[in-house]
């Protein structure tokens, strides 16, 4: 490591340099006709005027700009985000802070939040996905809470085509690099494949983190005199906000050496995170604050919004790693892997000196006023003076939305004059190498998912992640689950969708589930098609939410993810990731999907006739997106996750999977390969409408157990108590997938459909 | 009874897991010891981690291997202490020329996380006292640079002098060499057979709840060559 230079001392109150109230910042002056130069409209321009009393200089409206973006200051979506239950006895935080945490028993806490990094990774996928990781971390660590586990969602497009290769490779490796290094499992999550996620991929990652109750933080600036600390990296003119600051303040040379993307460096965010809860452990941290989104212009003007206080910062004392920078360069730099801290009054020296020793940079760059206001000074000149107030509180908008004709009628397409399956075999295993479905073994073999030792149920071995809370029997479960498909043809039912089998899949490996996180993934939302989306997602988020009591203790918000078609520009599929935390009481009553024992029982838990609109098996083999997505009944979808949940934390079940894509035959099929043994089924002919929808269509509420015969009686008992039904489908055994139903049947050997279910993802990555 | 020492560089990340599996299989008092301290504290032995000391981005363990704590672990090797480095420990103790070869990338490039299975090669050294020669072990690794290399004269000797103690089964087993090591080599012991680096990671299975404790009998090893009566 490179020798430490030599820092500023503290400054002792009154060293700060001051100005009298109303002085006018010396910069240049901005006006209306430069608004869309930051990001403002006319309407918001004159609204800053407003607020400031005179004209803003360059740094004020970039500064403005930055927070009343969609990223940080959620104009378009906030009144849809007002709508979504945020309470319940377990929240111990909500929406707010820099992740919101549930109680999950025995004194712990677990803090949880899933951020985007769509746009960096379409353009740089190694260094977009890395940084994404290492951005959602310090909001964990910020929290006070140790991280313990990441999951990602992601969206590519064709997997047939080279782009979609790189940008699968480049992400996976930005997310390996970042999380193997730091030391953070990353256990879970989903890929997921559609054209329309082409040029503009998502890239979603949620962490987790422990904490114990009495330990948690607040992004705060705490109180008058406060003395704010710069700490980690320095500051470079890496991430500026793009196009929108291409203005008259950056100088040109600045313009030409920006890098697009933010690099990140874990081994330097190791030492924040260790150096972090060090410092909170020991009692010396008053507020902490992550600079991400905007930098230190969103966090310190975060910190002292939710402090109803003021901030003087002397801009000449922030570690830069260029000459030359302006205040607007300073103010709004993305460098990664760096934080602000205050420290508890009188022990300023002893968390210095515990950050250093941790061999991070750690300067004072600012001082907490009672004035109200932002204010930035280079040396003792006053270079901007802005209300906290106003500049963290975003218009907003509330938009007319209108549903595309074309989503109306292919959601109301008929399908009853779809032939059956020519070879309902082949068409199960063209399901198990379709991308989405399709083992994800290639990629999980590159996370180091077990560094920490908790990691209790290994990628890909069940519907959740389970994570072992360490002196305690209790563990935690993690999902990640979006089928955008269902949100395409019916926003508010598929979201609420997302939601049920982000439950059902907590439900089976035996959590009950807490508390969920959301990430909006949609376009243009000044488009009433795409805003339509937005709003009745939303909505179906909320139904579900509620049915299920699990509230949204915080999220993300990524618009604009759209592509340019031959008929103008297109959005992707409306995306909204739902990541979801529960608790097992006690971590030796788990189930995975894998089939245990020969002989085993197999029933279907769950109400609803399965059915094929939407479905993966119409895309796949018909290859039709249409159709109404599953019946949904959110009363039978809270039964059947909360018998599920029990019949496994009372040890009646230890194999358990959810119908999800691409059927029962799909389900059985992945709990045949996962357990090394063949299945033998039969659906009876009341189950669904036709025989291929009871063999490959789709449910809300439906879920596989197998269980020893002598079990069997108490199973059917315990589930019937619950209000689910329950009936007998076949038995685990021998080396082939045998299914029918009516007049349809398969029969395909397992090595067959290992072989189909492996293959597709590892000569994708090779 | 002497107490064991768990190096701590800045970016190790398994520091916590190696004292979490060594307190609750060995009942042994485990301490840190900091990349820049030059004592040991009198421990009965040292453990160095995996991880990615100082970033790895000069080379996997390259820097760490020239840390003030390292010369006081090669001196403890060299008075016959007990030194057992895991995983990125292993790729310190070859860049601190306490162990022969080197870990080179992976055949694959790629980072690989996955359970393999080691066959012990010897069960006459003290780090592997009550192991049984021929004995299968399922253990997880989790690295990037795990190829063992060495030149054709090192490797033969290695083998001559029997230090090599744990060999992978071959690639063409689905749970074999994950990274194209030479000879299949796993893990290899030096000094006076006092000092042990091994790429997978024991302390990664040392409870059933985690899929197995297979590592176990390693960390009791370690634990008795070092004086703690495990």
């Amino acid at each position: 490591m490179s020798g430490r230079p030599s820092l500023p001392p503290l400054a002792p109150d009154g060293a700060w340099p001051d100005a009298p109230a109303g002085a006018v910042p010396v910069g240049v002056v901005v006006d209306r006709t430069k608004a869309a130069t930051f990001g403002l409209t006319h309407e918001e321009f004159d609204q800053v005027v407003g607020h400031l009393g005179r004209l803003p200089v360059a740094v004020e409206a970039a500064m403005f700009g930055a927070l009343w973006s969609e990223h940080c200051g959620y104009k378009n979506s906030r009144p849809l985000l007002r709508r979504l239950p945020t309470e319940g006895p377990q929240v111990l935080q909500g929406p707010g802070e820099n992740a919101g945490v549930v109680d999950v028993g025995d004194g712990w806490g677990v803090a949880f939040k899933m951020e985007s990094h769509n746009h960096p990774s379409a353009v740089e996928p190694v260094q977009g996905a890395a940084t994404g990781v290492g951005g959602i971390l310090r909001d964990i660590f910020a929290m006070g809470a140790r991280p313990f586990a990441v999951l990602d969602a992601l969206r590519f497009g064709d997997l047939a085509t080279a782009r979609t290769r790189y940008l699968l490779h480049g992400v996976v490796e930005g997310i390996a690099g970042y999380g193997n290094a730091i030391g953070v499992p990353t256990v879970g999550g989903e890929i997921a494949f559609h054209p329309s996620y082409q040029e503009n991929p998502l890239v979603n990652v949620m962490a987790l983190g422990l904490l114990r109750h009495e330990e948690l933080q607040s992004g705060t600036v705490g109180a008058v005199g406060h003395v704010l600390l710069y700490v980690g990296a320095k500051t470079g003119r890496d991430g500026l906000g793009g196009a929108v600051f291409a203005s008259a303040d950056l100088s040109a040379a600045s313009d030409a050496d920006r890098p697009a993307v933010q690099v990140g460096d874990p081994f330097l965010e190791k030492l924040l995170l260790e150096a972090c809860l060090e410092a909170i452990q020991a009692g010396l941290v008053a507020g902490v604050q992550d600079m991400g989104a905007a930098g230190l212009t969103s966090s310190v003007g975060e910190m002292a919004h939710r402090a109803r206080l003021g901030v003087d910062l002397d801009l000449g004392r922030v570690p830069r790693r260029e000459r030359g920078m302006t205040p607007l360069e300073v103010m709004l730099s993305e460098s990664q892997e760096r934080m602000v801290l205050t420290a508890v009054p009188g022990r300023e020296d002893e968390l210095i000196a515990l950050l250093r020793r941790w061999e991070l940079d750690v300067v004072p760059i600012g001082v907490v006023r009672d004035h109200g206001r932002f204010r930035l000074f280079e040396g003792d000149e006053l270079v901007a003076d802005m209300p906290v107030g106003p500049l963290n509180d975003a218009p907003t908008y509330v938009r007319d939305g209108r549903e595309d004709p074309a989503v109306t009628a292919a959601r109301g397409r008929p399908l009853d004059d779809l032939p059956p399956p020519p070879d309902a075999g082949a068409a199960l295993l063209d399901l198990l190498a379709d991308p989405t479905i399709a083992s994800k073994r290639a990629v999980y073999q590159r996370y180091d998912h077990q560094v920490m030792t908790n990691t209790v149920v290994l990628p890909g071995a069940a519907d959740a992640a389970v994570l072992r809370l360490k002196g305690s029997d209790r563990a935690v479960a993690a999902t990640i689950d979006c089928n955008a498909r269902y949100v395409g043809l019916s926003p508010r039912h598929g979201a609420a969708l997302a939601v049920v089998e982000a439950a059902r899949n907590l439900a089976a490996v035996g959590a009950t589930p807490l508390g969920v996180t959301d990430n909006l993934n949609f376009g243009n939302p000044t488009v009433p098609e795409v805003y339509h989306q937005m709003a009745e997602a939303v909505e179906g988020i909320r139904e579900a939410c509620l049915a299920l009591r699990t509230p949204v203790t915080g999220g993300n918000v990524s618009l604009y993810n759209q592509y340019r078609a031959e008929d103008g520009v297109r959005a992707v599929l409306p995306t909204p990731t739902i990541g979801m935390v529960g608790v097992l009481p006690d971590v030796h009553q788990r189930a995975t999907m894998a089939l245990a024992r020969d002989g085993d029982a197999l029933l279907l838990l769950g109400e609803g006739a399965p059915s094929l609109g939407a479905s993966a098996y119409l895309a796949a083999v018909h290859g039709l997106e249409a159709g109404a997505p599953p019946a949904l009944d959110l009363a039978a979808a809270d039964r059947l996750v909360t018998t599920l949940a029990g019949l496994v934390q009372a040890g009646l079940v230890d194999t358990a999977h959810d119908v999800g894509d691409g059927g029962i035959a799909v389900a059985l099929a992945e709990m045949a390969i996962a357990g090394g043994r063949g299945v033998d089924a039969e659906l009876s002919i009341d189950l669904a409408a036709r025989d291929d929808a009871a063999v490959f269509g789709e449910a809300a509420h439906l879920a596989l157990v197998a269980v020893p015969e002598a079990r069997v009686a108490a199973l059917v008992a315990a589930a019937e108590a619950g209000g689910v039904p329950c009936r007998r489908v076949g038995r685990a055994g021998g080396d082939r997938i045998a299914l029918r139903a009516g007049a349809l049947g398969l029969d395909v050997a397992l090595a067959d459909a290992r072989d189909a279910y492996e293959r597709t993802i590892a000569e994708a990555l090779a | 009874m002497p107490h064991l020492a768990v190096l701590r560089f800045p970016g190790s990340n398994c520091d916590d897991d190696a004292r979490h599996a060594l307190e609750r299989v060995t009942g042994a008092d485990v301490r840190f010891v900091w990349h820049a301290d030059s004592d040991l504290g009198g421990a009965g032995g040292v453990l160095v981690p995996g991880g990615f000391s100082y970033g790895d981005y000069l080379r996997s363990g390259a820097l760490a291997a020239q840390s003030p704590v390292m010369h006081a672990v090669r001196a403890f090797a060299e008075r016959g202490g007990p030194v057992l480095g895991i995983c990125n420990g292993f790729q310190v103790l070859t860049e601190a020329g306490m162990l022969p070869g080197a870990l080179a990338r992976n055949e694959g490039l790629a980072f690989v996380c996955r359970t393999v299975t080691v066959e012990v090669q010897r069960d006459d050294h003290p780090l592997l006292a009550g192991l049984r020669r021929g004995q299968r072990l399922r253990l997880p690794v989790a690295h990037h640079d795990g190829r063992y290399v060495a030149d054709d004269a090192t490797l033969d000797a290695l083998e001559a002098e029997g230090r090599v103690v744990l060999r992978y089964l071959p690639a063409s087993d689905p749970d074999g060499n994950p990274n194209g090591a030479m000879r299949d080599i796993a893990g290899i012991v030096g000094g006076r057979g006092n000092v042990l680096g091994m790429m997978p990671h024991p302390e990664r299975a040392a409870e059933v709840l985690l899929g197995g404790e297979d590592g176990v009998p390693l960390l009791r090893a370690f634990a008795r060559a070092a004086g703690v009566s495990a």
